[in-house]
């Protein structure tokens, strides 16, 4: 008799498992659901508008604070850094055969100082992984100061450790010409605002 | 000498702080830059060239810091980058 009874409630329970299976799985999807779309709700609240740019105005500082006053007036002035090349350097004094134009978030650019000529283009980018979320893209002065010490450290190695392309490749020609021409005025307006009246 | 690294959405932040003078706060600054090089990243000292210029050193050990130098800043490791859009 109590094994009668004993294996019938094994099959009632199993019967109404098997019953209840389907609405408890939908409730679970369903529940979980839920759960993800109150933390997208809970990320986009928290999002600071004004993170990214208080941590451009700390990168600008960190900048400002590792290049020559000049270098950062021009990068100020211009939106841009010009680094002069180091692997063939001229005798003393002289500027360097060649030079880069440092953009944030953008290849370097390499080009010929005297003529203007564009040389290459050098797309190198410094992916931050270590976040499970968010951005891998650093502030834009730290992408530039990044560059710069990488350059100024190791040309040899950052060139070999960017794809390189020919110019006009990411970098409209125009642009990088237009650019050059602003830094002979501007570098023509700073010898002006040195030299005394 | 501090300990500095590059972070997206932040700028910079202090990893660790102290005098190479004192052993115990040594150990901590070359216990933090090994893990920053273990996590992949580079390690550059804001340094001044012969004629005065300013420059960077990238370095791979502690050791290889100099003894007077106020910081050492980490960063992302370069990696061939590339942009769809022409700019």
């Amino acid at each position: 008799m109590a094994l009668a009874l004993g294996t019938a409630a094994v099959v009632l329970t199993v019967l109404v498992w098997e019953l209840v299976r389907p609405s408890l799985k939908l409730a679970l999807a369903h529940h979980s659901e839920l759960w993800a779309a109150r933390q997208r709700r809970a990320a986009l609240h928290a999002y600071d508008p004004g993170r990214e740019r208080r941590a451009e105005r700390r990168a600008r500082a960190l900048l400002r604070s590792c290049i020559e006053e000049r270098d950062w007036a021009m990068y100020r002035d211009l939106g841009f850094l010009r680094v002069w090349g180091a692997l063939r350097e001229r005798p003393s004094g002289a500027a360097a055969a060649y030079a880069y134009l440092i953009y944030p978030h953008k290849p370097i650019v390499a080009y010929v100082h005297d003529t203007g000529e564009l040389l290459n283009e050098y797309c190198v980018a410094f992916p931050d992984r270590s976040e499970p979320y968010g951005s891998s893209r650093l502030p834009d002065s730290d992408d530039v100061l990044a560059k710069w010490m990488a350059l100024t450290a190791d040309e040899r190695g950052l060139v070999g450790e960017a794809n390189m392309h020919l110019p006009g490749r990411q970098v409209d020609p125009d642009r990088v010409r237009r650019d050059l021409l602003r830094l002979a005025a501007w570098e023509r307006a700073a010898v002006d605002n040195v030299r005394p009246a | 000498m501090k300990l500095l690294r590059m972070k997206p959405g932040h700028g910079e932040i202090v990893l660790a702080e102290g005098d190479v003078a004192v052993p115990e706060q040594e150990q901590e600054l070359i216990e933090a830059f090994r893990r920053e090089l273990d996590a992949g990243m580079w390690a550059a000292v804001p340094t001044r060239a012969a004629g005065g210029r300013r420059e960077a050193e990238l370095v791979k050990s502690f050791s290889d810091v100099p003894r007077d130098a106020e910081r050492v800043i980490f960063f992302p490791r370069a990696a061939g980058g590339s942009v769809s859009a022409t700019a």
